[in-house]
This record gives C-alpha cells, sequence and structure tokens, in this order.
C-alpha cells in the first residue's frame, strides 16, 4: 500500500509554494514518513521554521506549527522546548536563514545540546528574495548578489554543527530520498541537540545562474558528489576531492539541556 | 496579620512583581542598568519550577519569551535601551501574532551605547513606534520601587487580557533606588489568567473573532494543534494578502488596545483641582515635580501635576481637557521633547507648553521645575 501522506498535511494548505523541481517537498515527505514511523502525535510535535522558501515547511503539517522571523527559529524553538520539555521541537528552514542570520542561535542551540532537530535544507542561495549569495554559496558560483563570481568561501554546515556542540550530525541529499526519513527519524531519537543537512536544489535561482541544463542535471551531481562515510573509509583523500560525506557523521551522548535544567530545578527547591 | 515589607531595588520589585504575576519563564542577555532583573529570576524561578534561560543575543532572549508563552508560560524579558532596539522586530511579531508577553527595559541614555548607568527617558517613543508597521503599543512607566512591582503584575494581566506585549519602563533612577515596598497577600491583587479556547482543537481557530477582538490562546502542547506566522494572517492563523481580511485584522489588532483606553490608561492627579499650572510628569522626574508643585503652592501659585502612569496609549482625553482650562504646561523629561510632542498634539494649542529637557545623565531638580512653573504667566 503506498505511503499515506495526507494523514499528516493540512487539509486545503496545498498546493506549495515551492518551484517545480525544488527538493524541499521531497524533504518534507521523508519528514513525514520520519514522524510516522516514531508515530509522534500531532499535538505534542511543534515544527518551528524561520524565513524563506523551505520555512514554509510547517505551514503544510498537520502539527503544533510555528513560522517565525528569519533566522529565529531556533530561538523561538528553545523557548517552546524550555516551556515543554516533553514536546518534540523539529526546526526546519534553508542554509542563509539557519547559518547567516540565524546563525547565532544555531551555534547556541548546538552549543547547550537541548533535545531538538534541526533539519537544514541546503540549497546554497537565497532563493526567495531570488537568488542572492548565501553563506553556503560555493566560492566562484553566480548569484544575483554575486554577479562575477562568488568571493566568499562557504560554510560546512555539519563541520559547524560538530564544531559547535552538536551531539548528532548527519547528511543527505535531496536525491537519496530513501534515507532522508531514516536519517531524520534518527536524529529525532537521539536525545540531544541533532541536525541533519540535506543537499538541496534550487533550479530557479540557483540552477539557472550556473549553467545547469535541467533539475535532473541537478540531481544527478548530488548524486555523483555523495559518498555514504562507511563507502568513504575505504577510498583515498585524492579519491574523496571534490566528493561530500552522507549519513550519520557524528553521534555523541551527552548532558541535554533541558534535563540539565530539570537538575536546576531540583537543586532551587533543595536549597529553598 | 502584618504584611511582609523589605527595602528593595526597583529592578529586584520587578522580578518579584513578575513572580507575584504567575511569571513562569524568563530569557534575557545581560544588559546594564536592568541585571538585577534576570539575576533575581535566575534564583526565583527555578524554586517555583519556572524556567529561566540567558540566551545568546537580545533577539533571541525575545524569541525564546515568544516561544515559551507560545507553548503556555507568562514570560518576560528585561531589557535596556540597545537590548531594546535589538527586540524591535520581534516585538512586532508579538503583536501581530498576538502572543502575551512582557518587555521590562530600563531607560539609560541613548542613542546606541549612550551612557549605559545614565538615567533617561528617551525610550518613550521607541515603545510606541520602534517596530515597523501599524500595531497596538502599551506602555507603562512607575515612578516608585512599590509601583515598579505592582506595575509589572499590571503588564502581565494587560498583556494576557489583551494578547499583546506590554512594556513597564522605569527610568535607571526608579530601577536602581532602593525604598521600602510592602508585599501584597496572594490573592489581594487580580492576576488575569490566559483566555483558554472554550472550543474542541477540532473548531479551533487561533484568531477566532466571533470570540471578540481578543479571541483565546491555545497552548502548544495542550492538545491544540494550529499554525502561528508573522504574515498577515486569517482566523485559522495562515498567511493571506486578501486586502479586506489584511485591513481587517490590522485594525483588529489596533482596536484591542484602542477601545480600552479607559481600561488602560492610568495616571495620577495632584492638586489639578484648581491648578493653573500643570507639570506632566512620568517617571522619577515626578518625584521633582511633586516637589516643586508643594513649594509653588506655598508661595501661593496655583500648580498641579497631572503624573502619567500609562505612556501608551496617551492619556489624550485627559490632557484635552486639561489645556481647556489652564495657564500653561511644563514638561520635565529626561529627554530632549519626547512626552512634550504628545502633550502639544493634544494641547492644539489651547495652552503654552514649557519644556525641561535633560540628556546629560543627570536628573531633573524641582529647583529647575519650580523655575519653570514661575514662567507661567
Amino acid at each position: 500500500m503506498a505511503f499515506d501522506y495526507d494523514k499528516w498535511i493540512r487539509p486545503g494548505k496545498l498546493p506549495h509554494i515551492w518551484c517545480p523541481g525544488c527538493g524541499h517537498g521531497i524533504v518534507m515527505k521523508g519528514l513525514i514518513r520520519a514522524m510516522e514511523t516514531l508515530q509522534l502525535k500531532k499535538e505534542d510535535t511543534a515544527i518551528v521554521s524561520g524565513i524563506g522558501c523551505a520555512s514554509r515547511l510547517p505551514g503544510y503539517i498537520d502539527c503544533c506549527t510555528l513560522h517565525t522571523a528569519h533566522g529565529r527559529a531556533a530561538a523561538f524553538a528553545t523557548g517552546v522546548k524550555m516551556a515543554k520539555p516533553e514536546m518534540n521541537v523539529i526546526l526546519v528552514g534553508g542554509d542563509g536563514d539557519g547559518t547567516a542570520i540565524g546563525g547565532n542561535h544555531f551555534i547556541h542551540a548546538c552549543r547547550r545540546n537541548i533535545d531538538m532537530t534541526y533539519i537544514i535544507m541546503n540549497n546554497y542561495i537565497y532563493g526567495m528574495t531570488g537568488g542572492q549569495f548565501s553563506p553556503c554559496t560555493p566560492t566562484g558560483a553566480k548569484a544575483s548578489t554575486t554577479p562575477y563570481g562568488n568571493p566568499d568561501p562557504g560554510f560546512d554546515i555539519a563541520k559547524l554543527a560538530i564544531g559547535a556542540g552538536a551531539t548528532f550530525v548527519a547528511r543527505g541529499t535531496a536525491f537519496h530520498a530513501n534515507q532522508i526519513d531514516k536519517l531524520i527519524a534518527e536524529a529525532i531519537q537521539h536525545k540531544g541537540f541533532s541536525v541533519v543537512e540535506i543537499l538541496d536544489d534550487c533550479p530557479t535561482t540557483y540552477g539557472r545562474r550556473n549553467k545547469y541544463k535541467s533539475v535532473i542535471e541537478m540531481m544527478n551531481r548530488l548524486k555523483e558528489v555523495a559518498v555514504p562515510v562507511k563507502a568513504a573509509e575505504k577510498m583515498t583523500a585524492e579519491q574523496l576531492q571534490g566528493k561530500v560525506l552522507t549519513g550519520v557523521l557524528y553521534k555523541e551522548e551527552k548532558a541535554n539541556y533541558t534535563d540539565e535544567y530539570a537538575k536546576v530545578i531540583e537543586r532551587a527547591k533543595a536549597a529553598k | 496579620m502584618s504584611k511582609k515589607v523589605a527595602f528593595l531595588q526597583g529592578n529586584e520589585a520587578a522580578a518579584h512583581g513578575a513572580l507575584y504575576a504567575g511569571c513562569n519563564f524568563f530569557g534575557g542577555y545581560p544588559i546594564t542598568p536592568s541585571t538585577e532583573v534576570a539575576e533575581v529570576m535566575s534564583a526565583e524561578l527555578p524554586k517555583v519550577g519556572g524556567k529561566f534561560i540567558q540566551m545568546e543575543d537580545e533577539i533571541g532572549a525575545m524569541a525564546a519569551v515568544l516561544g515559551a508563552s507560545l507553548a503556555g508560560s507568562k514570560a518576560l524579558t528585561s531589557t535596556s535601551g540597545p537590548g531594546l532596539s535589538l527586540k524591535q522586530e520581534l516585538i512586532g511579531y508579538g503583536c501581530i501574532a498576538e502572543i502575551p508577553c512582557v518587555v521590562y527595559n530600563v531607560m539609560r541614555g541613548g542613542p546606541s551605547t549612550g551612557m549605559p548607568t545614565g538615567p533617561s527617558q528617551s525610550d518613550v517613543m521607541c515603545a510606541k513606534w520602534g517596530t515597523h508597521g501599524d500595531h497596538p503599543a502599551i506602555c507603562l512607566t512607575p515612578a516608585s520601587v512599590q509601583e515598579t512591582y505592582e506595575e509589572v503584575i499590571r503588564a502581565f494581566n494587560l498583556s494576557e487580557k489583551y494578547r499583546t506585549p506590554v512594556m513597564v519602563m522605569p527610568d535607571e533612577i526608579v530601577a536602581h533606588m532602593r525604598e521600602r515596598i510592602v508585599f501584597p497577600e496572594p490573592g489581594e491583587v487580580e492576576v488575569v489568567p490566559r483566555k483558554s479556547p472554550t472550543v474542541t482543537p477540532e473548531q479551533y481557530k487561533p484568531y477566532d473573532v466571533s470570540f471578540g477582538d481578543v479571541p483565546p490562546l491555545a497552548s502548544f502542547g495542550s492538545g491544540y494543534k494550529f499554525h502561528v506566522t508573522g504574515l498577515n494572517k486569517m482566523q485559522d492563523g495562515f498567511p493571506t494578502t486578501k486586502a479586506e481580511i489584511v485591513q481587517a485584522e490590522e485594525e483588529r489588532q489596533v482596536r484591542k488596545v484602542d477601545a480600552n483606553i479607559d481600561d488602560i490608561v492610568q495616571f495620577e492627579e495632584y492638586q489639578l483641582a484648581d491648578a493653573e499650572v500643570v507639570v506632566v510628569a512620568y517617571g522619577s522626574t515626578s518625584r521633582s515635580a511633586r516637589y516643586a508643585v508643594n513649594v509653588a503652592r506655598e508661595q501661593g501659585i496655583k500648580a498641579g501635576m497631572f503624573r502619567i502612569k500609562t505612556f501608551w496609549p496617551f492619556p489624550d482625553k485627559q490632557i484635552k481637557a486639561l489645556a481647556a482650562k489652564v495657564k500653561g504646561f511644563i514638561v520635565p523629561e529626561m529627554n530632549l521633547g519626547m512626552c512634550a510632542l504628545e502633550i502639544e498634539r493634544n494641547a492644539q494649542g489651547k495652552a503654552p507648553i514649557l519644556g525641561i529637557f535633560r540628556v546629560d545623565g543627570e536628573p531633573i531638580n524641582p529647583d529647575q521645575i519650580l523655575e519653570k512653573i514661575k514662567e507661567v504667566k
């Protein structure tokens, strides 16, 4: 039997705003499958986003959904999680929203290891505003604000998350659709701050400026650059040149923030 | 039974007022001269099972407060000028998404870093015009430690009643001075609970105007699922650009305050019955004004004071009425004439306005006010 996505989609809210060929819908379906696998309760699940194309995702899903301001998803979500630690809190957004304007909240959510899952759809561009370069745009690439090629070096989101203290970091791609739900499900189950970066595509504002002839070509690139972490172990540095590791990149068991704060409450009450 | 009495600082009183009002979440960021609020909350909140979090920046603190409030908490943040500037976008978010919360802002010298330890009253316009777009604004300006305690409670009540962020803005003098405070007994001061939905989760809409201009707010994690956005929204919480809906919703948001001005606006009339010269003052400046009025009366001058407790919405009606019968207004304030503009707007040329504007980090003395009172002929 085909998977029933409708169970999780809000009636009357489709079609979505995403362009034909955009990978965000693939990620949304992955998230839905993950929530179904884990049998999450909709009313106990908050999906929080910032601003941008990817941040429109929560509106389509039948949970407690919060579409915040640009870059602020992690900070709003921190308030939700602190107030209701028993809730599942899932953040979604794009690379610009999460690592530029929201960069500070992102690294501090990692540092606190607060038990939330952050799904970052990295399409290397600010899509909603028409294709300006983001902190993840590759050096040399064309964007509407880098007409002569991007002079900036880009972020490696996974390394940033690991360096900042996230205790579960994974990467997938929009091409490897069947892996997305598994990575997200494992991330949600992980106790602590988990980051799932999904390499995505924006044919409308990135592809056409960077000589991709079609969406298929963009998807094929994702297929070609992705190397599962296990496979990478057997590859030489030369073979790994230009490749991107996928799968679970980092996992660590460590005290999480709301559990630690519960201890603060115990200590305060004992001292009263 | 005698009441509990203490000798407290304004900021400490603010924190205790918040606790009395049932505040169970604080999100903040250190900033002079308001940090004591965060310090007291970090110590007191966990004792009652509440949550304190020091966020990574001022914007994050405001965001966490809004998130916590949506999850059912009574939430507070405290800051000062530069932090207030940073929080503005999200204060607007609180207004359009209609999320109750209290922003306690201690007024120090500005703009920018200005004079972090110097008193000021120069954020009062920022309370109304700081965030972009049309929106409701409620701002309270207490003048004593006791009143700071009481006004923080009132701020929580107003924020819940009207489902909107409310600001409390003491100047640095009120925030840092120490005075005797008498704590009310539990139950003695009204604490307004959040209007919860009476419909089932299936029927619930977060902006259902069939319940009036202030629709009930469910909380995340309470069995209700709904959508919240900072975009212009429909009654079900989802975004819209339909002209008639956007217009109606924007007007409703502002009307929540505008149609309830008499419920929100509080003020003190001191020696006003026969007053010919009226000092309009707020915050610590009103303490000098009271002294000046007393001395003027001793000297046979019919002076009085209109003390603003609720700065926004502004007491338009009262100032208009006074303008029709007085010889002049004296407006002392620690800025270059902000309240004075509001008095001017209301006086409509019917009474002259003499301002005393100080931005040098020094308080306004009674002598300065008395001198001006004598200038009114």
